[in-house]
């Protein structure tokens, strides 16, 4: 499961592995120590918790909250899974008898869970169940007071979640039951997270300076963006009720200290961010580098590669979920091969029908390759539709890394990360040291003389072509995971590989990695300041600044290499 | 001069008769509309739908027996979401094609394009999407929500219990008229409501913008300041995808910071795996998962006419229908099609909302229509969680702009006009 991708909790656990992977494991745990522990004294009787059960059905919001509060506030374990069904949407009034129950849907019918004993008490079509609605204050409680009944949990893992939300809240009414807990953990990291939890509510709640002090001296070790609000909270507090210098002072160096460290960690976030933007670009230039940078085509077909690559990818799922529904984390490992055959093939297609005529003819090339990006647009438009294409995400890709101190590192950009430096290597490998890399670079460099020892040279075209196109279409397989995919998905990444490409230097690999990690560092760096929209004004005017004074880009190819 | 002028003028008339005696003879047994709804470019995604549900509701008035005894014909014509040559096309429309009203435009910026064409020629336009108010014509009607109708209802939710108390906005929008517009009022209004500029926070994007990580991140940080934070979205069309996948990526839970959106409907989330947005919220007039009678049979309808159950229904469909009647309706009182009758009829036009109530047309062309909130369920449907009690009257100048709240909009007499501090008579 997902929990192999987490690190060794560097803070919260990851959000989406605990409602996934723990709540069915709670709800089993919970309803274990209901048969096996009938002798142990409930807070309710059945027949109160049967009442307050119903009464979750109340019209307003505000009561149902009251009956939830209620039932929580006594840690009867019972509770747990009844919460936990509403907050999952699975709490039902029953139409026929007018009881509540929880939904279970098997196959096409729906169990009905009796909420007291966990029985399956009957079961029916869905039009027979009245989903028991919540909302987002409802939501929110609801996951304060599993996380009080939580507290309690056998289960560690549980139990530490049931701690961040009690952080996160910091309800001081809550102060009691942690201590409770604290007095029975004994596991040390978790221990000190709850000492931590009591800190923040001790800070508000506490009455002399030194208890204040204490508190602060404790939570000025941390590097949360939720210690820092509560320092500050505490500080405006501080100031308006006049308390001891001495205490306000403290305040005021804890929240600089939280602070300073918090920088750190949001200036390795915006790096991080745009290394990943740089990915991104890398892979939407990389083809570019090839058709326009070895080639000199001015192709701006270019983007609709990246479009049918990933088209490539949402049929290949379609047949993945028609023959092999199972599989479909692997699909795209199949869509690689597939987006790189399919693109590359319209690649070599169009070189051989269009391209070929109009070397040396940039203008001509320009106006051609955009009609036919206008074509294979309106062409996919035809086929699939104007509508976007939903391609699923496999389960390693959803998620993220979370840091307690508010850095995020999403699985997806993780592995486009990765996914780019690979084909980029792949490439390089390919012209580097395989014969086809070499009469490659050959041609590009000395067409004639290419030529004359014997080398095919439109052939050579051809193929350089389709590779260019082929990795724009695995670069699409790509993009399908964190862009749209609709016929509009290329013209997006066109003016960004051009400038990638230009700015790097045209004809040069490296510089086309270079030239898109600085472009995407710089992009981030730029935009919490000035805005995603001035960024990249920016970006693109200290570009033609560059180009003016460098119009080789950043590392141009010497001698007499490239065809005009 | 004057010679010339009379050439003119009986060379003109002598077209026109030979016109009307030739092929508009056939023309005579047909009424035209003109349907102004890109086909191609970035807003196909949107707007095909639109013109899917005009031809269906042609289709339906003929089946009916059309208007005033004659058959209703649709021309369609792709403006390829191009501004400029939705003006062009409009003009086509109106000067060639002779139509007698048009459906169309999605975005704020093609209407501002094709407003010129429609007052000059006198032609009537009907907009069916929710905007940025602001603007009354005598020739366009407009049949989506104005932000009283949407963004202000949606703000009040969310300070409200049930919406969760929220005391710090992050404003999140595309970078065009209509968020920028609709902002400035929500800003108005937030600090109508006590809350300070510090407590909001404004952030604008290019179309299509795809890569939303530094975004989300700094919305996070903006919520980690102590106050109950909700995100109000007017991000518009295919930039919301990738936005909500972040959003989901990154862990953003609605109860913790609710997003509400209010170009966010059925038909962009079917791209969507919705499960981890369940409980983010959109404000919008029309819900397909509305449980009423009208809208069952509008559902079977479109199912039926579209060729596939699994199409939804959204806002702007509504809005397109119920322009469609209004017009219908119009027509028949007035017995003519001609734009300055219809347009007198059309003041006061009724026509039963998909979701209950009465949707009225007022003399600043603007509808009376009810509002709703509705929360994402994990079947990309909305569930209704707040709902006003009676339909809002469309407010085309805000009362929350100090300049705007001085206009009034109202085509009858004596005022007589879109944007005027004084009644004209």
């Amino acid at each position: 499961m997902r929990q192999d991708f987490s690190p060794p909790a560097p803070g919260r656990m990851p959000h989406h592995s605990f409602r996934r992977f723990f709540m069915p494991l709670f709800a089993i745990v919970a309803l274990m120590l209901v048969a096996l522990a009938p002798q142990q004294a409930h807070a309710f009787s059945d027949e109160q918790l049967r009442q307050n059960a119903e009464q979750l059905n109340a019209k307003s919001s505000t009561k149902k909250l009251d009956v939830i509060e209620k039932m929580a506030a006594d840690g009867d374990p019972r509770v747990a899974p009844i919460l936990e069904a509403m907050l999952g949407g699975d709490l039902y009034v029953s139409k026929a008898d007018d009881k509540v129950v929880i939904g279970k849907k098997q196959g096409k019918v729906w169990q009905h869970i009796d909420v007291v004993s966990g029985a399956v008490t009957g079961e029916s079509g869905s039009g027979d169940l009245d989903k028991i609605r919540i909302n987002n204050r409802l939501r929110g409680a609801l996951r304060d007071a599993l996380a009080t009944l939580n507290l309690f949990s056998p289960d560690l893992a549980t139990r530490r979640a049931a701690v961040e939300t009690v952080m996160d809240t910091r309800d001081p009414a809550m102060a009691p039951l942690l201590q409770r807990a604290i007095d029975r953990e004994n596991d040390p990291e978790l221990l000190a997270r709850m000492e931590l939890a009591k800190a923040t509510m001790a800070l508000a709640a506490g009455k002399t300076s030194q208890e204040r002090l204490d508190a602060i001296d404790i939570l000025a070790s941390q590097t949360t963006p939720q210690i820092r609000a509560v320092l500050l909270q505490f500080v405006n507090a501080a100031e308006a009720e006049n308390y001891d210098p001495k205490v306000v002072a403290a305040a005021k160096d804890a929240v600089a200290s939280v602070e300073g460290r918090l920088k750190m960690w949001q200036t390795g976030g915006d790096v991080y961010r745009g290394i990943s933007l740089g990915s991104v670009l890398l892979l939407a230039a990389v083809g570019l580098a090839i058709t326009f940078g070895v080639m000199g085509v001015i192709n701006m077909a270019h983007g609709e590669m990246i479009m049918i690559g990933a088209y490539t990818t949402y049929a290949v799922q379609q047949a993945f979920m028609v023959w092999w529904p199972a599989g479909i984390g692997w699909s795209l490992a199949v869509a690689v091969p597939m987006a790189f055959l399919v693109s590359g093939g319209v690649g070599v297609v169009v070189e051989r029908l269009i391209i070929r005529f109009l070397y040396g003819r940039p203008l001509e090339t320009l106006l051609a390759t955009w009609g036919l990006s206008l074509f294979l647009q309106q062409a996919i438009r035809s086929i699939f539709g104007a509508s976007n294409r939903q391609v699923v995400a496999p389960d390693f890709m959803s998620g993220a890394i979370e840091f307690s101190t508010g850095l995020v590192l999403t699985y997806n950009r993780l592995w486009i990360i990765l996914f780019s430096l690979l084909v980029v290597g792949g490439i390089a490998i390919v012209l580097r040291y395989t014969a086809f890399g070499l009469q490659m670079r050959a041609v590009t460099q000395n067409r004639r003389m290419a030529g004359s020892v014997g080398i095919r040279t439109g052939y050579v075209d051809a193929l350089t072509f389709g590779l260019g196109s082929g990795i724009a279409g695995i670069a699409g397989v790509a993009l399908s995971q964190i862009d749209n995919v609709s016929p509009n998905l290329g013209q997006g990444y066109i003016i960004d590989s051009f400038m990638v490409v230009v700015f790097g230097g045209v004809g040069n690999l490296w510089g086309t990695v270079l030239g898109a990690f600085s472009l995407g560092i710089v992009n981030k760096f730029l935009e919490p300041v000035a805005g995603a929209v001035l960024a990249k004004i920016f970006v693109l005017v200290a570009l033609i600044l560059f180009i003016q004074k460098r119009p080789k880009g950043l590392f141009a190819l010497k001698g007499r290499a490239v065809e005009a | 001069m004057k010679k010339t002028l009379q050439t003119i003028v009986g060379a003109g008339a002598l077209a026109w008769s030979a016109m009307a005696m030739t092929p508009a003879q056939a023309a005579d047994d047909t009424i035209k509309i003109g349907v102004l709804h890109s086909l191609s470019g970035t807003m196909a995604i949107s707007e095909t739908t639109l013109k899917d549900t005009v031809l269906m509701l042609v289709d339906d008035i003929n089946k009916k027996g059309g208007l005033l005894g004659k058959k209703v014909e649709a021309v369609v014509v792709d403006p390829a979401s191009d501004w400029p040559l939705f003006a062009e096309k409009a003009r086509e429309l109106l000067e060639k094609d002779k139509v007698a009203a048009v459906f169309g435009c999605w975005t704020s910026v093609s209407r501002k394009s094709v407003l010129p064409v429609f007052e000059e020629d006198n032609g009537l336009l009907f907009y069916p999407v929710q905007f940025e108010g602001e603007e009354s014509s005598r020739n366009v009607f407009y049949t989506g929500a104005a932000p009283n109708q949407q963004a202000i209802p949606a703000v009040d939710y969310l300070m409200s219990e049930d919406g969760g108390g929220a005391k710090r906005f992050a404003l999140l929008g595309t970078d065009y008229v209509y968020p920028r517009t609709t902002n400035k009022v929500l800003r108005a209004y937030l600090h109508s409501k006590g809350v300070a500029d510090e407590d909001i926070m404004e952030n604008y994007t290019p179309f299509g913008h795809s890569d939303w990580q530094s975004i989300v991140s700094d919305v996070k940080t903006f919520a980690s300041a102590g106050k109950k934070t909700a995100v109000v979205s007017t991000i518009n069309g295919d930039a919301n995808v990738p936005f909500y996948k972040e959003l989901a990526n990154q862990g953003i839970k609605a109860e913790d910071i609710p997003v509400v959106a209010f170009s966010v409907g059925e038909e962009e989330l079917a791209g969507i795996d919705t499960t981890p947005l369940v409980g983010h919220l959109a404000a919008w007039n029309y819900f397909e998962s509305v449980d009423t009678e009208a809208n069952a049979a509008f559902i079977k309808k479109w199912h039926a006419y579209i060729g596939d159950d699994k199409r939804v229904t959204n806002d702007p469909m509504e809005a397109t229908y119920i322009g469609f009647t209004m017009w219908a309706h119009a027509v028949e009182q007035a017995g003519t099609t001609d734009v300055d009758a219809v347009r007198q009829a059309m003041y006061g036009q009724k026509v039963p909302n998909l979701t209950g109530g009465v949707a009225v047309m007022n003399p600043n062309h603007y509808l009376s229509k009810p509002v709703l909130i509705g929360e994402v369920q994990d079947d990309g449907q909305f569930d209704t969680v707040w709902k006003t009690d009676d339909v809002v009257v469309g407010d085309s100048w805000s009362d929350y702009i100090p300049e705007s709240a001085k206009l009034t909009a109202d085509w009858t007499y004596p005022w007589v006009c879109g944007n005027c501090e004084k009644p004209t008579y």
